[in-house]
């Protein structure tokens, strides 16, 4: 892999190459190797290796970019070249600030982060042999249970860096593996996943029997009429649907009156037993604790007991929130870590979301016992906004859906189709699970726990 | 970039391989947009690469690399035998590739003006002009466009001799105008949602679609439905505009046709398809009049399926999906094709660039036009009660394929022939082949689209992949509307 070292040697030459009055550059890639089983066979198995340096330049408050995974000298003179000729024909942006020297990114270098070791030899020397070991382990539970598996194994070890003309020099080293399992019987399914930057953190066989059960115990599914249901959501479901709204939580989706909490920041929301937060640093939490110019990410406090309390913002986004019609009624404002790199239309988005642990925490198994009649869900699928104010979402269930009568599981039930306010829905939880670390299909990872929540509006039953 | 290939392939076959193939890819895109009044993004980017796909003791290898020199080509092709290795251990049988003939070969997509030589000036002034023109309307909150252009050149070749040198090109643009007011946002976009039209061809498809011209209307239908009645709840015939039934037949007959669905492959991520084997020829997909093709001939058109030959090399070909309401053919590979009787693939292989391995892909899948003339006015002037609904919003249907919903931007109610009045949020579910069978008119060719569907997600690691949708207006029976907002 690219070290930081060679990257800094790459910038200088980029440095010499640009006339602009700004440069900044970043770095990223790594090594990443995935095999896929399915029919309890290893039927795609890959690896790529590739380094990608995409360069800013900026002449008076014009600016573009232009990237290329070539490192020889021809390369990095055209992608200069791309990138100037790109910006000096930009209309200048008043509203871009020059780029940040430390003091102004939150700390001398990124070691001041409070991020924890995400690098670990182990799981960057994840070969294919003991990929295809871990597969095996996989398909002999399912071949025990006379079951057809397909999922994924990978693992790979990545670097994010950003270097600008004002000195800044930020760089980010992980390691990723992550193992997803969907077990198929004649007529349902069951399906875990679960990844980490330290593969030891992982249990494969665990997750492997616990999908297979659930495809075993779900097999001959009745149907259930749709309708509003008292629903138990396991984290991956949980993180699924409310991922949908976090693109909301951003300055910028609010000065273009975009986002559903337009005018409604500061007023409660959610019901009171609902705390979010940013938090980079948290020790399950996953990637680079600066952003796309280099300023650190800060914790950010954005939900508390029911109560929106504020956004996140890049730069030039906060910036602009101090002087628009919104800077009294959105909580406090302030670069917090979280931009894109520039220049892009969406600002910033916060990305490592941790709900608070409930007070009164209980386990799955308390949720089923405490229920009389209501739905599991294991996972959701193709979740999409119907509306986007009331941030009415769309979506199946799927891979393990239960129906719960008088505090037990009771067997599998046809999938439904669910059209959801997640206002209505976080106004609704009646449980929650200690927070874990999720990982699902539609939204990014993030530290969420299970929720038992009443009324949910299941509208259609699938024929499976 | 043949001495690449044979360095490859050489290393592949001396390591042991039994078959390898190797592309080498540079790709190269511009993407500009804006949004109110302001350059958004600008931004250029090229990616080189290759890769190498081995099979090693009956089980696939594949790697990746962006390094073109001698020894890193070497390494690579001998990762992927190692991988291949590894693979064998976990293995049912051995991989049968059906025979194909190697191609030595030459294509390109044809084009008129090189998106690349357009300057950036004249792009932004162009983006700026619609921005305004969105924005002159009272009631405007958010205007947004963009232009994407984008070349892929790829260099095949296999140890089974085949050569193939083949250029893509392809141009998209679009814009969307959203109006906020009180607790609601409405949204108008042209030609079509996310991103608008995308072909590939050159920058003639910017001058064909007159993006200037229809700014207005579009930003006064935005603000328009504020006003409009909430579409009404319950079964209705519906009309569907053809980029709406474009996003239709890709969501309910492009991915169940996909064959690698079928047999499993995708169970863990995209899903399996209620299409197995046993309703190939017996099912009854729709109604008589619908006639699907997966189409990845220039002659079908310049649609985001359209090359030349597909990333295993297999000459680009017309496949009949469904014949007359019959279930007649799926999309398949060299892998699957025995899986269904065929001795040749169907040649639906695509990979989403140098460091992703080819996987099976929609091409074109068209629904073809009606055979007597109609236009889409004529349909509405034949329909009694109706909802006619334009431009997608929203999208969901279930992993095998059958339950579905769609919400779309605008909606209006026909009542003996006329549109009576606008409606906002319309929307529509059902079941995949109940909504088929319910076809019951399909406009001809003059108002027949081939739309582009720029993002297609599929496979592990995700690739994203252009795909192409023939469709005319057509009328549909019955159908339920609007459980999008049921309960809420």
């Amino acid at each position: 892999m690219l070290t930081k070292e060679q990257a800094g040697d790459v910038f200088d030459r980029i440095r010499k190459l640009s006339s602009a009055d700004e440069v900044e550059v970043l770095f990223s890639g790594g090594r990443f190797a995935l095999t896929r089983f399915a029919n309890n066979t290893i039927h795609q198995n890959v690896a790529e290796e590739n380094h990608v340096v995409s360069v800013r330049t900026v002449f008076g408050g014009r600016t573009a970019r232009a990237t290329t995974n070539k490192f020889d000298d021809e390369s990095l003179q055209q992608v200069v070249r791309s990138s100037e000729s790109l910006a000096r024909v930009q209309h200048a942006d008043p509203d871009l600030l020059p780029v940040p020297d430390a003091r102004f990114a939150g700390g001398a270098d990124e070691a001041s982060a409070p991020t924890q070791a995400r690098y670990f030899d182990a799981t960057a020397a994840i070969s294919p042999q003991s990929r295809a070991d871990g597969v095996k382990k996989i398909v002999d539970v399912a071949d025990r249970h006379k079951l057809t598996a397909a999922g994924v194994f990978s693992s790979g070890e990545y670097f994010e860096g950003i270097f600008n003309s004002r000195g800044l020099r930020r760089w980010h080293t992980q390691t990723s593996a992550e193992v997803s399992i969907t077990m198929l019987a004649a007529d349902s399914s069951g399906w875990q996943k679960a990844n980490s930057p330290d593969v030891a953190n992982l249990d494969p066989l665990r997750l492997a029997e616990t999908a297979a059960q659930k495809a075993v115990e779900t097999a001959h599914p009745r149907e259930v009429p749709a309708g509003k249901h008292t629903v138990i959501l396991e984290p991956a479901a949980v993180l699924d649907i409310v991922g949908f709204m976090f693109w909301d939580y951003s300055g910028m989706a609010i000065l273009d009156q975009r986002s559903f909490l337009t005018g409604r920041i500061g007023s409660r929301l959610f019901g009171e037993n609902v705390t979010i937060v940013d938090d980079v640093a948290h020790p399950l939490q996953a990637g680079s604790p600066f952003d796309g110019e280099g300023v650190l990410r800060k914790k950010v406090g954005l939900v508390e007991n029911g109560v929106v309390k504020q956004v996140v913002y890049a730069r030039s986004t906060a910036e602009r929130m101090k002087r628009s019609e919104y800077k009294d009624s959105v909580g406090p404002i302030g670069a917090t870590g979280h931009g894109f790199p520039l220049p892009n239309e969406m600002g910033e988005m916060p990305l490592n979301i941790v709900f608070a642990p409930a007070g009164d925490p209980q386990t799955i198994e308390q949720m089923i016992a405490s229920t009389e009649r209501g739905i599991l869900v294991t996972r959701l699928w193709y979740i999409r906004e119907v509306e986007p104010f009331e941030k009415v979402l769309t979506g199946m269930t799927r891979d393990g859906t239960f129906l719960v009568e008088n505090g037990r599981l009771q067997g599998g039930v046809r999938n439904f189709r669910f059209n959801e306010s997640l206002i209505h829905m976080l106004s609704n939880i009646e449980a929650m699970s200690v927070p874990v670390r999720a990982c699902g299909e539609e939204s990014f990872d993030m530290v969420v726990p299970a929720m038992k929540v009443k009324e949910f509006n299941f509208t259609e039953v699938t024929k499976f | 970039m043949k001495h690449v290939a044979n360095w490859t392939l050489n290393a592949a076959a001396s390591q042991g391989a039994t078959y390898a193939d190797v592309r080498v890819i540079a790709q190269r895109s511009r993407a500009l947009s804006t949004k109110n009044g302001k350059v958004g993004s600008a931004s250029d980017s090229e990616s080189v690469g290759m890769n190498v796909r081995v099979i090693v003791d009956g089980a696939w290898g594949f790697a990746a690399s962006a390094e073109l020199g001698r020894g890193a080509v070497e390494a690579t092709a001998a990762r992927a035998v190692e991988i291949a290795k590894a693979s064998a251990r976990v293995k049912k049988e051995n991989v049968r590739l059906a025979p194909e003939k190697p191609a030595i070969a030459e294509w390109s997509t044809p084009y008129t003006i090189d998106p690349f030589t357009i300057s950036v000036e004249q792009n932004i002034e162009l983006l700026l002009r619609i921005d305004a023109e969105l924005r002159s309307v009272a009631g405007i909150t958010l205007a947004e466009t963009n232009l994407n252009f984008s070349r892929e050149e790829q260099w095949f070749a296999s140890s089974e001799g085949a050569d193939i040198h083949q250029t893509k090109l392809s141009t998209g643009a679009g814009y969307a105008a959203y109006a906020f007011a009180g607790s609601e946002i409405q949204k108008r976009s042209y030609p079509n949602s996310f991103g608008g039209q995308w072909q590939n061809k050159g920058y003639e498809l910017i001058e064909e679609l007159k993006l200037v011209e229809n700014a207005r209307r579009i930003a006064e239908e935005a603000v328009a439905l504020h006003k409009a009645d909430q579409c009404p709840e319950g079964k209705f015939d519906i009309i569907l505009d053809s980029s709406q039934l474009g996003l239709q037949i890709h969501e309910s007959v492009g991915h169940p046709i996909e064959l690698d669905r079928v047999l499993g492959m995708e169970a863990n991520f995209a899903g399996t398809s209620f299409l197995t084997l046993d309703k190939l020829r017996t099912l009854r997909y729709g109604s008589d009049l619908v006639n699907v093709v997966a189409d990845a001939r220039q002659e079908h058109g310049p649609g985001l399926g359209t090359f030349g030959f597909d990333d295993e090399g297999v000459a680009a070909q017309c496949t009949p999906i469904i014949t007359n309401g019959l279930f007649t053919g799926y999309l398949s590979s060299r892998e699957t094709a025995h899986t269904i009787g065929e001795t040749r693939s169907g040649g639906t292989m695509r990979a989403e660039g140098w460091n992703r391995l080819p996987m099976i892909r929609m091409t074109n899948i068209s629904l073809l036009p009606g055979e007597r003339p109609l236009s889409l006015e004529q349909l509405i002037a034949a329909t009694d009660h109706g909802i006619l609904m334009h431009t997608n919003r929203s999208w969901s249907i279930d992993d095998k394929r059958y339950n579905f919903q769609f919400g779309c931007e605008i909606g209006w109610e026909i009542k003996n022939g006329k549109r009576v009045r606008m409606v906002k949020n319309p929307s529509y579910s059902g079941i995949t082949t109940e909504f088929w069978n319910s076809l019951d008119v399909i406009c001809s060719r003059d108002d027949w689209t081939l739309w582009g569907t720029p993002n297609c997600g599929k496979g592990q690691p995700q690739q994203v992949m252009g795909t192409g949708h023939g469709a005319a207006p057509a009328r549909f029976r019955g159908i339920k509307v609007g459980s999008a907002f049921k309960g809420n």
